[in-house]
């Protein structure tokens, strides 16, 4: 009797699904077991200690953590859709533009190319209450103010989300873009027969188009939210006084700093389970915004 | 005739206001950038001058400081930029062979559960890079291969993989499946067939794919901080914290370094501009 031979699919499949196994699969499951244990890395023997759901009972009476966890969603939300709507704007001006369009779009690229831990230092620098850029400048109009960027809280937010979307606008700008350019003609101009006012037209025919393109958008970033951390990191490192602590920040303290990884574990499935709830819900908005405009998978 | 005059003054106030956002946008977007490479070439007395010295004055000594090794903390500069291009190269390419041959396996086989593999592969890639170093440090710690140029490529061939399945993927779907069907024909086994005829094809699509995955590698910090420990693993982004002391950050080294870094990334993507925004919204769109 003839072996049965695996599907040819499943073998060009198969390297994937070895190397994402060995490196992300293994390793979460170790977590998943250490989330229940009390797991120090200084003390190794507590890794076989079962304390059940201690870790996740522990954080999730814990003020600090559901403040992190408030600001994480709240940043994302407001990031996301600051980014979206600039990139919007930005798209539809440089598509406007008559001459040097080639120009301008490959300034647009240019914040894709930083690593978001140089975007953090970058704006450190600048938004340094000492020497930055910001405050020179505004003494050096007249205003007699040296602006504590990173120090005061809401200050220090301000100027995260400043860096955040400084990096990640261009992904939308430049895919809403494409979706510009792509776009066919005949109907804006159909509806500027119909007597349809400028704002018409774009809301009822451009807009509806672009939509598959900023779920694409959406989804690329979805899939990497959590780089804020090393702006973040960088930045601030959570302080002043925690105040711009988000859910990453203190993962890593709580597993590096105090060493307590079976708590930290616990943490980083929360942070898992926000991230992956990002990314299914982009997706399903892709899906349907594609199936809208007939281009259904 | 009034009517005409006011509608043309409209007119150019729109354009005027359209012209002035334009470039106040790009503004934005360029100086934060410009003002890194600006200040590599100026003196550390001038940068920490208070008040601010506007006129630029110039020097190549962090540049110096950078090469020679020693001099400002002697960070070895050649070691990280080393790493970082082994590591990426190496993880970018391993990463696309993989990517390609999984983005084929979902172009042009139908099976069960299609949807359901595509989008488990892509959760993968959302885990975050913090969420995972912890876990990561210590299987890597207890297989050995912590500090090692293998286990950050290993890291980051797992982390390209999903997005890479995703581009080729659709890119692969663009192709008539006449084409190989033909090429089969004409006596191409498969394999053959895929080479010769699919993949030049695809090219675009796997180029914008390849310049994603180097650029993840390139600028990876979170999961690279915890990995690496000594010269002979460190990449850039870790090296750029060795600029920084307890209360004090060396700003003129940081912005040389930053640069450095910034230049490959900075002639590839210009090299590969037209493929990179082909491939999104290909990949994406009509994937």
């Amino acid at each position: 009797m003839p072996r049965r031979r695996l599907p040819e699919w499943f073998l060009l499949l198969l390297p994937a699904i070895i190397v994402i196994a060995a490196v992300v699969l293994i390793p979460l499951i170790f977590s998943l077991y250490s989330s229940f244990t009390p797991y120090k890395l200084t003390r190794p023997s507590t890794l076989w200690k079962w304390i059940g759901t201690y870790n996740y009972e522990k954080i999730l009476t814990d003020a600090k953590f559901w403040a992190a966890f408030g600001r994480t969603v709240l940043f994302l939300t407001i990031a996301l859709n600051l980014e979206m709507l600039l990139g919007l704007g930005i798209a539809l001006m440089v598509n406007k533009v008559t001459w040097g369009q080639r120009t301008l779009r490959t300034i647009l690229m240019f914040p894709m190319m930083f690593s978001p831990i140089l975007v953090g230092f970058q704006f450190k620098f600048i938004f340094n209450d000492n020497i930055g850029l910001v405050n020179n400048a505004l003494q050096s109009m007249g205003f007699n103010v040296a602006l504590p960027w990173l120090v005061d809280g809401k200050l220090a937010m301000f100027s995260i989300a400043f860096a955040e979307i400084w990096m990640s606008t261009s992904v939308f700008a430049i895919l809403i873009l494409a979706g510009l350019f792509a776009m066919p003609r005949d109907p804006l101009e159909a509806a500027k027969v119909d007597g349809c006012t400028p704002w018409q037209s774009f809301r009822h025919i451009t807009l509806p188009f672009l939509m598959p393109f900023i779920y694409i958008a959406m989804t690329i970033r979805s899939l990497d939210v959590a780089r804020a951390y090393d702006i973040v990191q960088i930045m601030t490192g959570g302080g002043p006084a925690r105040r711009t602590e988000l859910l990453w920040t203190l993962m890593s303290r709580t597993g590096y700093v105090d060493a307590r990884m079976g708590l930290a574990n616990a943490m980083g499935y929360v942070s898992i389970l926000l991230s992956i709830f990002f990314t299914v819900y982009f997706f399903r908005k892709l899906s349907a915004a594609r199936a809208e405009i007939g281009m259904g998978s | 005739m009034d009517r005409n005059q006011t509608h043309r003054n409209r007119r150019r106030a729109l354009k005027v206001l359209h012209f002035s956002a334009l470039f106040l946008t790009m503004a934005v977007i360029c100086i934060p950038g410009l003002w890194i490479v600006l200040n590599s070439f100026r003196p550390t007395v001038e940068i920490m001058a208070k008040p601010p010295v506007w006129t630029p004055s110039f020097t190549l000594d962090h540049y110096r400081a950078m090469f020679g090794g020693a001099g400002e903390g002697g960070v070895p500069v050649f070691s990280y930029f080393r790493n970082s291009l082994i590591v990426s190269v190496v993880s970018t390419f391993i990463a696309i062979l993989i990517g390609m041959s999984g983005g084929y396996a979902f172009a042009r086989y139908r099976f069960k559960g299609k949807s359901g593999y595509f989008v488990g592969l892509m959760l993968f890639r959302a885990v975050p890079g913090v969420a995972l170093s912890l876990p990561l440090f210590i299987v890597f710690a207890k297989v050995g291969i912590i500090d090692t140029h293998l286990g950050l490529i290993l890291v980051y061939v797992a982390m390209n993989v999903p997005f890479t399945i995703w581009l080729t993927d659709g890119f692969f779907r663009q192709i008539p499946k006449e084409l190989h069907e033909a090429a089969e024909i004409d006596g191409c086994t498969r394999w053959q067939a895929f080479w010769k005829v699919e993949f030049p094809v695809a090219k675009s699509g796997v180029a914008s794919a390849a310049i994603f995955a180097f650029l993840t590698s390139w600028n990876e910090f979170a999961l690279a901080s915890q990995l690496t420990r000594s010269v002979g693993s460190k990449t850039m982004p870790v090296g750029l914290l060795d600029f920084t002391a307890e209360f004090t950050i060396n700003w003129g080294g940081m912005c040389a370094l930053a640069v450095l870094m910034i230049i490959p990334a900075l002639i590839l993507t210009f090299l590969v501009q037209k493929h990179l925004i082909a491939g999104l919204t290909f990949g994406g769109v009509k994937g």
